[in-house]
């Protein structure tokens, strides 16, 4: 059972993409300018993440070890392309939105990552798990940052929900600053930057709390 | 066969049939979707158009009544499309697709819809590469100031007004992207010239 608990520990907190391996940041950057794109962007790379995972891990024992490189990256583009497809058919207005990251996210380190370091080494369920929270955990820090981006940028949060949820989900967006002007920085990419460094900053602020906390409880164990 | 060239074939069929296999899988999506895919490019043309021509103003296919037009007014050494919006087949209005070279960033493309008396049914941004958070602001869904053109005309304003206030027009420039605003109200002008001068020719 632990091994669970550590596959979804590792993908959310511990060893989370975005705040601690810091791969796949040109998307994460370049989509997080609101709450709607992030989340579109964090879906489509959750989902390429599971595909790839289970994939790799279904062919795991057939794929030789010298080759496994570009069967892994034949595999991450064949998921992507198809996700992208499908964004097409499905999700057209989200897709004129992010479809040029959607194709970028071949070029996602966290992917191959994942394929190479987890799914090459376990079996198709906890792959298709490490797939799902590792996603989750990047999903989670794009829309952190894209909330941070939008509410300071635009003064609102969940504009233009419609281009995932459909016309009903107009309703969702909350202005949080009447008449307010925008504040330009957080928009463009420096603003990314600025809110990813808070991020990750305010995550080792409490991960050194914990540990703090840890070695209180128990001073004779710390060394 | 030595095991080097032995090992190379193996590993090369494995990594065919993967690919094969992969390719498979994507054309198979492929040749699923792309009806929807080609509908939804479509319907997302249309519903632009019919945000300046509402549907109920003409009865004709607005996406495939079109005309090819190549003329400076519209944009330097490019064919622009003109759709053609007709009822009972008498000309209603038209909307004329052009490129404003002068943006901040680069060109600003657009569509311009004109009345068939000359006034301004309305203006969209289909593409541009201006500042996010300022100049964008010319984007219809960023906020409102691309209305501004409705029910202008040539003469409404006269001609010498035709331009922001910096410049001592009548236009109110988006704050802080003058050269973007500029651009916009520039090229509008030249469209309204340009379907003056050939409002005949374009309904043929």
């Amino acid at each position: 059972m632990s091994a669970y608990k550590d596959i979804i520990n590792n993908g959310l907190w511990k060893n989370n993409p975005a705040t601690v391996q810091l791969l796949g940041l040109c998307p994460l950057l370049a989509v997080s300018s609101t709450v709607v794109n992030a989340l579109g962007l964090g879906i489509a790379t959750m989902l390429v993440l599971v595909v790839s995972n289970a994939t790799v891990s279904l062919i795991r024992k057939y794929v030789r070890d010298e080759i496994r490189i570009p069967v892994f990256v034949v595999v991450i583009a064949v998921a992507v392309t198809i996700i992208k497809i499908l964004m097409q058919a499905f999700f057209y207005d989200l897709y004129l939105i992010i479809g040029l990251f959607v194709a970028l996210i071949t070029t996602n380190c966290v992917i191959i990552a994942r394929a190479e370091a987890f799914a090459s080494k376990n079996n198709v369920f906890q792959s298709s798990l490490d797939g799902f929270f590792m996603g989750l955990g990047f999903t989670v820090v794009l829309v952190i940052l894209g909330a941070f981006r939008e509410l300071i940028g635009f003064g609102t949060l969940f504009q233009q929900m419609n281009l995932l949820f459909g016309e009903g989900a107009h309703w969702l967006q909350i202005t949080v600053f009447e008449n307010y002007d925008g504040f330009l920085l957080t928009i463009l990419p420096p603003g990314a930057f600025i809110g990813l460094g808070l991020i990750i900053a305010l995550k080792n602020v409490i991960d050194n709390r914990l540990k703090q906390k840890v070695s209180d409880g128990l001073p004779q164990t710390a060394t | 066969m030595t095991s080097i060239s032995k090992n190379m074939f193996i590993n090369a069929v494995f990594l065919g049939i993967f690919t094969i296999a992969g390719t498979a899988i994507v054309a198979f999506t492929f040749e699923k979707t792309e009806q929807r895919i080609v509908d939804n490019k479509r319907d997302y043309k249309l519903r632009k158009l019919h945000e300046l021509i509402p549907p109920d103003m003409h009865d004709n296919d607005l996406n495939t009544d079109t005309k090819i037009v190549r003329d400076a007014l519209l944009a330097r050494d490019a064919d622009m499309t003109v759709y053609r919006a007709r009822k009972n087949n008498k000309p209603v209005a038209a909307i004329i697709e052009c490129i404003a070279p002068d943006g901040y960033s680069g060109k600003i493309r657009l569509l311009v819809a004109v009345n068939l008396d000359g006034s301004l049914a309305g203006v969209r941004v289909t593409e541009h590469l201006e500042t996010p958070g300022l100049g964008d602001a010319i984007e219809a869904n960023k906020s409102d100031w691309i209305n501004i053109f409705e029910d202008k005309s040539l003469d409404k304003p006269e001609p010498r007004n035709w331009r922001v206030r910096r410049d001592g027009g009548e236009f109110d420039q988006i704050t802080s992207a003058t050269i973007t605003s500029r651009a916009v109200v520039k090229v509008t002008y030249n469209v309204l010239e340009y379907f003056k001068v050939n409002q005949k020719s374009l309904f043929n």
